[in-house]
């Protein structure tokens, strides 16, 4: 019972992806692209040689981070549609802190860039958690609205407050080199940033599956009538839920700064924060999932570059099969929901 | 500058860029009403736009452009519908999807087919102002009312029938009561499936309509991911303006008005703010208006609920 269980919840994600994969196809050929050379050109991108997928990895990163919190987010019925803007106010707060204290020792500086990550990510989507549970403004809407005032704060922030002293560019400074995350293997900028995110992903497992905390937030999820009438707090567990997975995001921005960029400006994010939507919704939203889902949709993204690079194919054919994975993913869901219904 | 001008400047623009809110949101009353709440608008905004732009582009026939838009819109209503109401997924999931693929699709083709191109300019003709005999001429109100394209004069056909059909026939009195109690509706003869099915249908062509209406009567070319949030703020217009075409309309208009405002200032070349504050504008005031409706009651009662026989 329990391999079939877990066979078939390995099924539905694969299949899926695959189907999306041959949409993608019928898209390609339409506008008079080559498939095969086109997927050759994405995989031989994301796969080639151990550097490529060092990238791959990299890539997927945020993901990660921000994917499984928005799994423990979607398990509390919490639609956080703003991973972007917490990923954003991640990033500027630890570039901050990280600018700005660079004084300091940096056993203790960047461990204050990660943590300052989580708070100001964490903030920002209890923001929207508070405006939902007190005022009961759709969720949805305010968190796209705050990704567009984050994104929008960033560039006001990297062009004016923030701005690198006589420097010509919209950016910072770069951080002390003590916030700096040390790379995993030379010569690739692969760094311990993907630990921490396989850390997290472990960690938000074990919280939502088993812990009291975990099981509360799911059964708001599942019954919010249900769960208040059992005596959990409603309201505490979506706020709750927001601040993980804004936090989640917020870490993932830090790391970003702290691994990659060492320094902020606009469009730190080429749309982390809607990818993980799909990312978590491939995985039926649980944490560990995202691992695996967060690493093909990062081999995507990375492979993507070559695609575009050697066929021409622009490389936001990616954020298609996003959508229609999610769109796969749903319709079997509901096939196998029908199914069941049929048996009993 | 006078006070005056920048006022008159400040409202017609207002209108102008409520328009493409005011189809979107008007669209959405209607899939609301019957229960469906259909979180892709950006998506089919997106995707509105860009067949419209691309017809135009071709054919150098605005109007093409808009029933391209309107073909498109039908497509994506059925597909948003098929998911939705037959197949029973989540509202959101799907709604979230139909973005994804929208802004994907849109880029996609907008720069496998332009970007790349050795065409000499991209630019499409856009709907010229009309400005309508005498009325025109009324210092002030005429700037603000009568020298408008069309698309935004049809905005003034469009809201009343909404309202007219939603109220005063029998198939408005069937969505408004799919949307609160389908059982009852089904109990009645009423086919639920259908009424949503023509409703996220109606309302997807519209948001496609508003999504033209940004490349053929404001910009003269696709931006990619140009839409830039104005599904999400008709989302809000609707849950402002109390689900009612009237109430969207308004909303729309308040709305449009941050648009107008930030417009205008940043024309102004001695603003003393960073353009920041002003970009912002539209969507710290989406939240805001959100925050300020204190009565739920109105919402309809079956919303996002997908209906089991």
């Amino acid at each position: 019972m329990r391999i079939r269980t877990t066979l078939q919840s390995l099924f539905t994600p694969v299949v899926a992806f695959f189907v999306a994969l041959a949409v993608g196809a019928l898209i390609l050929l339409a506008a008079h692209f080559d498939p095969l050379q086109a997927y050759g050109a994405l995989y031989q991108g994301a796969f080639a040689d151990f550097r490529s997928f060092s990238e791959v990895l990299l890539g997927a990163t945020p993901l990660i981070c921000i994917g499984a919190g928005l799994a423990v987010a979607f398990r509390c019925g919490v639609w956080n549609i703003g991973g972007e803007g917490q990923f954003y106010l991640g990033a500027v707060v630890g570039t901050a802190i990280g600018i700005y204290l660079q004084s300091l020792p940096g056993w203790i500086l960047l461990p204050s860039v990660l943590l300052g990550g989580v708070v100001g990510g964490g903030l920002w989507a209890m923001l929207a958690g508070y405006l939902k549970s007190r005022f009961g403004a759709n969720e949805v809407v305010t968190t796209v609205m705050l990704n567009y005032v984050a994104i929008i704060g960033t560039s006001y922030m990297v062009s004016g407050p923030m701005i690198e002293p006589g420097g010509r560019y919209p950016q910072t400074l770069q951080i002390g080199q003590g916030a700096w995350l040390p790379q995993i293997f030379p010569q690739t900028r692969l760094n311990i940033g993907f630990i921490i995110a396989l850390l997290l992903s472990v960690g938000l497992y074990f919280l939502i599956f088993r812990s009291s905390i975990g099981y509360a937030i799911r059964a708001v999820g599942l019954n919010p009538e249900a769960a208040r009438y059992a005596g959990i707090h409603v309201n505490r567990n979506i706020l709750l839920a927001m601040a993980i997975s804004g936090g989640a995001a917020g870490l993932g921005g830090a790391i970003q700064i702290s691994g990659v960029t060492y320094r902020l400006f606009e469009q730190i994010s080429p749309g982390f924060g809607f990818t993980a939507i799909a990312v978590s919704l491939l995985v039926n939203n649980n944490p560990l999932g995202v691992i695996p889902a967060g690493i093909l949709f990062g081999g995507l993204s990375t492979g993507s570059r070559l695609m575009q690079m050697n066929v021409g194919v622009p490389s936001v054919l990616v954020n298609i099969i996003q959508g229609l994975v999610v769109l796969s993913v749903v319709a079997f869901g509901a096939y196998r929901t029908l199914t069941l219904e049929h048996e009993e | 500058m006078t006070l005056l001008a920048f006022a008159g400047g400040v409202l017609s623009a207002t209108w102008r860029m409520a328009t493409p809110l005011i189809y979107a949101s008007v669209g959405e009353v209607f899939s609301e009403r019957s229960g469906v709440i259909n979180l892709g608008l950006e998506g089919i905004m997106l995707m509105g736009a860009f067949s419209a732009y691309a017809v135009a582009f071709y054919t150098g026939n605005l109007w093409l452009g808009v029933l391209a838009a309107l073909a498109v819109g039908l497509m994506t209503g059925l597909l948003f519908a098929l998911f939705t109401v037959t197949i029973k997924a989540n509202q959101i999931v799907v709604g979230v999807a139909i973005n994804l693929v929208g802004s994907g699709l849109s880029g996609f083709l907008f720069r496998s087919i332009f970007l790349n191109s050795d065409y000499s300019t991209l630019n499409i003709p856009t709907f010229n102002n009309i400005n309508l005999p005498i009325l025109s001429e009324i210092p002030f109100l005429g700037e603000i009312f009568f020298q408008t394209n069309v698309l935004v004069y049809l905005t003034v056909i469009l809201v009343p029938l909404a309202a007219f059909v939603l109220y005063k026939t029998s198939f408005g009195l069937a969505v408004r009561s799919v949307g609160e109690h389908p059982k009852a509706a089904d109990t009645m003869g009423i086919s639920v499936s259908r009424v949503r099915y023509l409703c996220v249908v109606a309302g997807s062509m519209l948001a496609a309509l508003g999504g033209a209406s940004l490349t053929l009567a404001f910009a003269n070319q696709f931006v990619e991911d140009m839409v830039s949030g104005r599904g999400f703020i008709a989302l809000a217009a609707v849950v402002f303006g109390a689900w009612t075409p009237w109430g969207a309309t308004g909303a729309s208009l308040l709305f449009g008005a941050f648009y107008a405002l930030q417009l205008r200032v940043q024309a102004m070349n001695n603003v003393l703010l960073p353009y920041q504050f002003l970009q912002v504008l539209p969507y710290v005031a989406t939240v805001l208006a959100l925050v300020s409706i204190r009565k739920r009651a109105q919402s309809p009662k079956a919303l996002g609920v997908p209906y089991q026989a």
